[in-house]
């Protein structure tokens, strides 16, 4: 029998101790992994919204959210004169409440804009959405919970307007949004002559820095972003995300908890057993791996079961109908590695004080211990 | 390990209090025994005997005097460990096997103490279950065997690394009268068979009449030293 095998035999035998100890970390992981996916897909589903077609984002300096920003749209002409501009595109971000609906989000864009070619339009036709119309394109779950269908109306906002298509998107935003044109929009919500952002397509061969550097001079109130610098410096995503890694942190806090206490009734519900040990030639280093490694196995075992865990969980979700493309959980390779790095970490801190106090245990004492 | 002439044990003048010093339980104990003695240390309960095997074997610090086994002295940690793992075994009168673990498992405990090889332990083992006649219960958990089965097992646990010395506290005290006699038996042949050295603490007259040398305490002083 080797120490390991020893180990195993003492979380065989508490196996409801072991089971609690080991939900723990499983929660902290499972709640970690799940909340960073959850937070992380959205975050990447607007991400998308955003960079259709263009590798940058134009949007006013220091917003605290693109709702509140204000672009002139004349840029979007200024812009597609540039010759490092192959195409640039405004959107309007809103919110439109509707009949037992108080929000949904509504993008008003051009009828230029590709991204609703790039749906699949299960009614209605793109021909239908033209500047200045009082239409909208539904995406699928929006239409569905405004029980409206391509040709009929719908009541958003003060306004009614004419459905000119039901669309299916790949993103849950814009599946569950409403789309506007950009003019109509803009009216609907005195906005006139601006929109949130414009998605700015480089030509080829050009570089980011030169959309910069023009915006900097000729429109000082304004900031221009490659879309993974936005991504890393946009203040809602960077709220989103450390929420996200923050509420991970602290379910691993009671995770770590668990196993701490776990190791703790461990520790004094064998102290006699841990004292022969020492009598049989245990040294205090010997009985302190043996702690940690039990408080390691506990962790592994709840590390397994909290991938297993968010992997159902997350599935789950996606597979309810009301939550459908709003789900879109993004697990990446760092995640996994960060949330079992945790656990390691979780256990170790975990199983320091029942190991130290073990180490130290007096075994003449112990053995007198009732 | 030891020239002839150096005692196995050697204890100079060992006194052991506890609760801050309101209870001396040792007083000056000066005792050597050499390599292959039996030795019974007797008296009656609390004058002393367990203290002083817990203070031979390193499991108590004594607060004044010295303790040698084999050469080495105790106080140290690494050399306290070290004497457990292959020099000293230890036999209490409750037979302190972990219930949940098989006796074989229990028994392969000091092994992986003193990072012993499977192979061995198991092929050691084998012989002293033999020897102890508990072979057919070895993979039996602790909890399925009678008290003297226990008790075999106890001893068995205690001779796996092979060590020179032995040390009892009460072995066949918690032990019916057939039990008692089968293991003390065994124990007196393991010993001697082998050459080793045992030092038992027993208040059994009988048993301890049958050891090399009796040394009697009383009250934390040895009182008498008979060979």
């Amino acid at each position: 029998m080797s120490l390991w095998r020893m180990i195993l035999t003492n979380l065989r035998r508490h196996r409801v101790r072991t089971a609690i100890g080991a939900t723990g970390i499983a929660l902290g992981v499972a709640t970690m992994l799940s909340v960073v996916a959850l937070l992380g897909g959205a975050v990447s589903m607007f991400e998308r919204i955003l960079r259709t077609d263009a590798q940058m984002v134009v949007f006013e300096r220091n917003v605290s959210d693109l709702f509140f920003s204000n672009v002139p749209v004349e840029l979007v002409d200024e812009l597609k004169a540039q010759p490092f501009v192959s195409g640039a595109q405004p959107m309007l971000f809103t919110i439109i409440g509707a009949p037992g609906r108080p929000v949904i989000t509504c993008f008003g864009i051009q009828e230029t804009d590709g991204r609703l070619k790039r749906g699949t339009w299960l009614s209605g036709a793109p021909a239908d959405f033209r500047n200045g119309e009082q239409v909208v394109v539904l995406g699928e779950r929006a239409a569905s919970f405004l029980k409206a269908e391509a040709g009929g109306t719908v009541a958003l906002g003060l306004g009614n307007y004419r459905v000119a298509g039901v669309v299916r998107m790949e993103n849950g935003f814009e599946n569950g949004g409403v789309f506007m044109p950009l003019d109509t929009c803009q009216r609907m919500f005195h906005k006139d002559g601006v929109c949130s952002v414009v998605s700015v397509a480089l030509a080829e061969g050009r570089q980011a820095s030169e959309v910069k550097d023009w915006i900097n001079t000729h429109h000082e109130r304004l900031t221009a972003m490659e879309n993974d610098e936005f991504s890393r410096s946009y203040s809602q995503f960077r709220i989103l995300k450390t929420t996200a890694w923050v509420v991970g942190g602290c379910a691993f806090l009671l995770g770590g908890l668990s196993v701490t206490n776990t190791m703790i009734l461990s520790v004094f519900g064998r102290i006699k057993e841990l004292a022969i040990a020492r009598v049989c030639g245990f040294s205090r280093g010997q009985v302190a791996r043996m702690i940690l490694g039990e408080s390691l196995l506990i962790s592994g075992i709840g590390t397994v079961a909290g991938w297993a865990m968010s992997w159902g969980g997350l599935h789950l979700l996606r597979a309810v109908p009301q939550l459908q493309g709003y789900i879109e959980p993004k697990i990446g390779w760092m995640e996994v590695a960060a949330a079992t790095a945790a656990a390691i970490l979780t256990a170790v801190i975990g199983a320091l004080y029942p190991a130290w106090y073990a180490a130290r245990l007096k075994p003449a004492e112990a053995l007198r211990f009732e | 390990m030891m020239s002839e002439t150096t005692p196995q044990v050697i204890v100079r003048d060992v006194w052991k209090s506890f609760d801050g010093g309101r209870i001396e339980v040792l007083k000056g104990v000066t005792l050597e025994v050499a390599d292959g003695e039996v030795l019974a240390l007797c008296g009656t309960s609390g004058c002393g005997k367990s203290t002083l095997l817990n203070v031979i074997s390193g499991l108590e610090e004594v607060d004044r005097g010295m303790v040698r086994v084999a050469g080495h002295d105790v106080v140290r940690e690494t050399t306290r460990v070290n004497l457990l793992r292959h020099h000293i075994g230890y036999v209490f009168q409750m037979h302190h096997l972990m219930p949940d673990l098989t006796l074989a498992e229990n028994c392969m405990v000091p092994v992986i103490a003193a990072g012993g090889s499977r192979k061995d332990g198991m092929a050691r083992l084998a012989e002293l279950a033999a020897a102890t006649g508990i072979g057919p219960r070895l993979h039996q958990r602790v909890r399925e065997l009678s008290g003297g089965e226990r008790q075999r097992g106890a001893l068995v646990r205690s001779l796996m690394n092979d060590p020179e010395l032995l040390l009892c506290d009460e072995p066949t005290g918690a032990l019916d009268e057939s039990n008692r006699e089968r293991v003390f038996e065994l124990l007196l042949e393991l010993v001697r068979s082998r050459g080793r050295t045992l030092i038992m603490a027993s208040h059994d007259q009988e048993l301890a009449a049958r050891c090399d040398r009796v040394v009697r305490m009383r009250d934390g002083r040895i009182e008498t030293d008979a060979g």
